[in-house]
């Protein structure tokens, strides 16, 4: 059988435009979890768990666990964009039919919806970062480096949740990848403890497939300012497999709604 | 009265000024443009249409020209394949087989080019939640690449158009539905559009917004626009449209302009009478055409004088009623006869 490889084109950006005017209409509420979340977090596991941890490798817990919050944030603000929001997008709010009777196509519109989850993930690891940097918990320059990566982690889970949206019959069954996927890749993929605990066989799947398993590894590596193993093997993992989702995941979506 | 007409031909002028006078012009030297259509190309044109969807067949082999300047209808009961056919228009269903073109490009290889020139009015409202009502306007500007200042201008003079500039910076959710219609219609019109494709504009109107919305349609069509349409409602056909087509069960059944298809299927009067079993005898007597319809009989006939004094001095008819024929006997006796094959 011959796939047709789908080709968006800069149309794009006028999707995405779209989000980004609606995100910074309601942004108060929009930025309350990025600046919240990370001090609730280090507050109570990285202070108050961290007195009974100590430290992990030699690092203290608090500058151990930040990056991994900058990760699941990452993985949070995108893959739940593209999972339950593009859903009612696409099928309560019918924005998806309105945008294609415009020189828009199917492509541009899901490639829109892609960019703009990796760029939430890019608005989010921002403001964290910076309720980080303000905690001094993470090190400097080298943790600025997780802006732009944090917009390529971000493409990767969008694509990934858009492949969920694109099967998925109706939005309560997103609650599969969110509960069977997304919480424990949150738990097991060394953001609080790391992965060389668990079993054998547990380490290399987590090091094998589990995608925040290497947005953890990378991030860690840019605010420790010190590459871990794996640095590298992670950066080409994360950025082949947020090329590969990228272009399954629109393909799968118009397979769902070009009928 | 004053204020819409004025924002109405403020509108037309604001379209091209040469493109709004060429069409008069071609129009004036072209009377007979809109019936046979051989000395311009259609619009759209499709021939041997298709769209399968599974073993269902929506849309069964129809052929069709929409001509420059035409309303052209289609009408037919639910699931006729009315619906369909717009989709395959507005380039976002592909057809099974078959061939169509809008504006001369066909619709698999120039998708984009035709839906920059298209105006599309969708059976559902999917006005965008997340803004006003004029944003909607530029939102939707922006996705065909119209400048911003540009869009802003034409966006507040077709809110005045659709009588909906009070509602400029109201949330869409607080629009009633005759208003979300009306902010479609203009959302349509942001573009420019050469062709209007409206599936089934007044859909759950009121009367009174359903007469503004057919005032605005003509006001369209006086303007030189092409439009397409579908509807269930055939007053709305027969007061709109130039031709149309009646589908069902994915075909066309007859086309024409719908006083010839009244003429032709209905005859230019109606007479109505109670269902008896003498008055059915008397019909047969004359030999005249009548169906029977619950509790009253339908006679078609082109002496409806006649026929309705013999009925009333012989057959003792109760009521007899004689009426103007209508797009609706065409309608109920076309795919009424579908229904029973």
């Amino acid at each position: 059988m011959h796939i047709m490889i789908p080709r968006p084109t800069w149309y794009a950006w006028k999707v995405w435009r779209r989000n980004w005017d609606v995100f910074f209409k309601t942004y108060r509420v929009n930025f309350l979890p990025p600046f919240v979340e990370p001090v609730l977090y280090l507050l109570a596991i990285g202070y108050g768990l961290g007195i009974f941890v100590g430290e992990i490798e030699g690092i203290p817990y608090v500058h151990y666990i930040a990056p991994a919050l900058l990760a699941i944030s990452m993985m949070n603000s995108s893959f739940f964009e593209c999972t339950y929001s593009s859903f009612v997008r696409m099928y309560y709010q019918k924005t998806f039919d309105a945008m294609i009777s415009t020189p828009l196509s199917i492509e541009d519109v899901i490639a829109g919806e892609l960019l703009w989850g990796a760029t939430r993930s890019l608005i989010y690891a921002t403001a964290m970062l910076v309720v980080l940097v303000a905690f001094g918990v993470v090190s400097l320059p080298s943790s600025l480096l997780v802006i732009p990566f944090s917009f390529l982690a971000g493409l990767l889970f969008s694509g990934i949740a858009m492949c969920f949206t694109a099967i998925t019959p109706g939005i309560d069954t997103l609650n599969y990848p969110a509960f069977l996927f997304i919480t424990p890749m949150f738990l097991f993929s060394g953001t609080f403890f790391p992965l060389s605990v668990l079993p054998e066989a547990l380490q290399v799947f987590a090091i094998g497939v589990l995608p925040l398993a290497q947005v953890v590894t990378v991030t860690r590596s840019l605010t420790l300012a010190t590459p871990l193993p794996f640095f590298f093997y992670s950066l080409a993992w994360i950025a082949s497999c947020a090329t590969v989702f990228f272009f399954l995941s629109i393909y799968l979506m118009k397979k769902r709604l070009v009928v | 009265m004053v204020g819409k007409n004025k924002g109405a031909g403020h509108l037309s002028f604001t379209r091209k000024k040469v493109d709004f006078t060429e069409r008069v012009l071609f129009r004036v030297n072209n009377p007979s443009i809109t019936r046979k259509g051989l000395p311009v190309k259609p619009i759209i044109e499709g021939r041997g249409l298709r769209k399968e969807f599974g073993t269902l067949k929506a849309v069964d082999g129809i052929t069709f020209s929409v001509m420059p300047g035409e309303v052209f209808g289609f009408l037919g009961p639910n699931g006729a394949g009315k619906t369909t056919t717009m989709k395959m228009i507005e380039c976002v269903a592909p057809a099974t087989s078959g061939i169509l073109t809008v504006f001369g490009l066909d619709v698999n290889r120039d998708p984009r080019r035709i839906k920059r020139w298209l105006g599309v009015v969708p059976q559902e409202t999917n006005l965008d939640p997340d803004f006003t009502t004029l944003e909607n306007l530029l939102v939707y500007a922006r996705y065909f690449g119209i400048p911003a200042a540009e869009a802003r201008q034409r966006s507040e003079e077709l809110l005045s158009f659709v009588q909906l500039s009070e509602k400029r910076d109201v949330p869409i959710e607080k629009l009633s539905g005759g208003m979300k219609r009306r902010l479609i219609l203009a959302r349509a019109l942001v573009n420019s559009p050469r062709l209007l494709v409206l599936d089934e504009p007044t859909i759950g109107l009121d009367p009174q917004a359903r007469h503004l919305m057919w005032e605005k349609l003509k006001t369209l069509q006086a303007a030189g626009n092409t439009i397409v349409l579908t509807t269930h409602y055939l007053e709305e056909a027969e007061r709109l449209c130039n031709r149309l087509v009646i589908m069902d069960h994915g075909k066309i059944l007859v086309e024409g302009a719908p006083g010839d298809l009244v003429r032709q299927y209905a005859g230019e009067d109606v007479i109505e009478a109670d269902y008896t079993p003498r008055v059915v005898r008397c019909l047969e007597e004359i030999g005249a055409r009548f169906e029977v319809h619950g509790d009253m009989v339908q006679v078609f006939s082109d002496r409806p004088k006649e026929v309705a004094t013999r009925l009333l001095s012989d057959c003792n008819p109760g009521r007899v009623f004689v009426r103007r024929g209508s797009l609706e006997d065409v309608f109920l006796s076309l795919t009424g006869r579908a229904l029973r094959d």
